[in-house]
């Protein structure tokens, strides 16, 4: 293993940065920028049951520096699609870890769809998404109660056996008994956190920006959020007993540096979301400045420092 | 990839002419740039005036429109001022679906990518009538520009105070009256005109549509737009569409 390498239940990855499900479509649009290979892996757009094609625009709206919201609502081509064209496609460009990104408005939407991937080869680990705040009845509904992620988490651990990660809400009073009862249930392991539901109003016209009213926030602006939230979920699993439960940190990374941050906080690989829309290089970068960021730390192996802060 | 300002200056109160230089590219008419700003997370999309290649280096017109904090900052920068930019991005028009004679139809801010588009349909020896659209005379830019380039120039504005009083579509109704067959037509500006511009000359045209953008380079699904093969993102699939393909 090199010095990079992290493991995510029995998937090694060559180092710990994955582009986020929603940020980095299914890689061919960011093949035109640099060649896919560097990544750690890549967590393709949330995929649904049925093709989806959102929510109404404006879809996007900015807030100043800090970051953005979206309330995009899951647009994807469905899975049937997906294994036809996308997944063959992204394989043709990316040699590595495959995360598919799984979204549903039904527990038999998750099951279904989890299903289908479990016999596919190139994905190597099912992200679950019950954390999406863009769609109605559904989605973020699953991730808000226990019982709900929980049903969920076993509704999809019945049907596979690749590892399955639970992408959590930050949008809840208290995150770790969400996070347990997935772990319960037979989560492999958690991805947190999904983006901090939000809004912005056009002074001018008195009216909400996004179409959909509240979006989902992102981009630097959120990392104390997602540090605070990973790390509580970290030293919660280990109070509970649960010390083979991977956390994926996500939200608000965007340097070399948050990475490190995010894994001393207790993730053991870090998902680089936002960032990536306004800079298409970003994870490049990030990969490239690792090294350096490791060596001005003493840091030999990155695995290593995984929850230092827990 | 970082480009140097060249100049930076207003063509009318709103209206900012930019050039910038940098590492060569290839554009094609239609194409845009997205450009950061120390101030803001998104870039902001810019259409591509022109773009002139020299020496393994491009100088890029950009002219924008001032909107909001976005583009009043853009205005900050002048002479020797590094801006990063992801260029080209989009689509572009297609020349070859027009026959020897084309009209180009612009509205206000609509203007300005038809200006290099206009210079490969003239090079390529085709006939450009041009038809451009704003509220009132101090908004009129490049008529001067267009009519250099060899292109016949039509220019409405709402208030009358130039050219033929009324929308663009007053103006080509004013020249091709009601029983000529129009020629193919390349169309940038609101939806509103261009909405105005298909049910008068019909789908036989292209148009370039505009989307608040996440990325700009198809990945966010932020600006997808439903057209009549399905969903089609603006800044990717697009910002040109056939006409026809288009619901407005």
């Amino acid at each position: 293993m090199n010095m990079m390498s992290v493991i995510l239940s029995g998937v090694e990855l060559a180092n710990p940065v994955i582009p986020a499900s929603g940020t980095f479509g299914f890689g061919e649009e960011m093949s035109g920028w640099y060649d896919l290979n560097c990544l750690g892996a890549i967590s393709f757009k949330g995929t649904t049951r049925e093709a989806r094609y959102g929510n109404p625009l404006p879809r996007i709206a900015e807030c100043g520096n800090y970051g953005m919201i979206n309330a995009v609502g899951l647009q994807n081509p469905g899975i049937e699609e997906v294994l036809k064209n996308q997944l063959p496609r992204l394989r043709e460009l990316y040699k590595g870890v495959i995360i598919a990104n799984v979204s549903g408005f039904s527990v038999e939407d998750y099951r279904y769809v989890c299903g289908l991937l479990d016999s596919e080869e190139r994905v190597s680990l099912i992200e679950v998404n019950v954390s999406c705040p863009n769609v109605h009845n559904g989605g973020m509904a699953f991730g808000t109660t226990a019982e709900a992620a929980a049903e969920v988490t076993r509704a999809v651990r019945a049907v596979t056996k690749k590892p399955v990660y639970m992408k959590l809400s930050p949008n809840v009073t208290d995150i770790v008994p969400i996070a347990c009862a997935c772990a319960d249930a037979g989560a492999d392991g958690l991805c947190l956190i999904n983006t901090v539901l939000g809004m912005r109003i056009d002074i001018r016209r008195r009216m909400p920006v996004i179409a959909n009213r509240y979006g989902g926030y992102s981009g630097k602006g959120i990392f104390p959020i997602s540090l605070r939230m990973v790390n509580q979920v970290a030293r919660g699993l280990l109070q509970a007993g649960y010390e083979q439960v991977p956390i994926i940190g996500c939200g608000g990374v965007e340097t070399a540096e948050d990475v490190i941050e995010m894994m001393m906080a207790g993730a053991s690989a870090v998902e680089v979301g936002a960032a990536n829309l306004r800079n298409p290089m970003v994870c490049k970068e990030i990969i490239e400045r690792l090294p350096e960021v490791m060596r001005e730390l003493g840091i030999a192996e990155l695995r290593e420092i995984v929850g230092a802060c827990a | 990839m970082i480009f140097t300002t060249v100049s930076n200056e207003p063509l009318t109160g709103q209206i900012w002419r930019m050039r910038l230089t940098g590492e060569q590219v290839e554009v094609r008419a239609g194409q845009f740039v997205e450009i950061q700003l120390p101030s803001f997370f998104l870039r902001r999309p810019i259409s591509i005036c022109d773009a002139e290649s020299k020496d393994g280096r491009t100088m890029l017109t950009l002219i924008y429109k001032v909107v909001g904090g976005g583009t009043r900052e853009l205005t900050a920068f002048g002479y020797g001022d590094e801006l990063d930019l992801l260029v080209p991005l989009g689509n572009g028009y297609e020349l070859e679906r027009s026959g020897s004679e084309v009209m180009l139809i612009g509205g206000g801010v609509g203007v300005p990518p038809l200006y290099l588009l206009a210079k490969h349909l003239r090079a390529k020896g085709k006939k450009v009538s041009v038809f451009h659209g704003f509220n009132t005379a101090s908004e009129v830019f490049y008529e001067r520009e267009f009519k250099e380039l060899g292109c016949k120039v039509t220019v409405a504005t709402a208030d009358g105070t130039k050219g033929e009083k009324g929308f663009v579509t007053d103006a080509i109704k004013a020249v091709y009256k009601d029983n000529v067959k129009a020629p193919y037509y390349y169309a940038c500006g609101p939806v509103a005109m261009l909405r105005a511009v298909k049910s008068q000359l019909g789908p036989d045209g292209e148009m370039s549509m505009e989307e608040r953008m996440g990325c700009g380079f198809g990945v966010c699904m932020g600006c997808s737009i439903e057209t009549r093969s399905g969903a089609r993102r603006v800044c990717k699939d697009g910002p040109v569409f056939k006409a026809k393909e288009l619901i407005l």
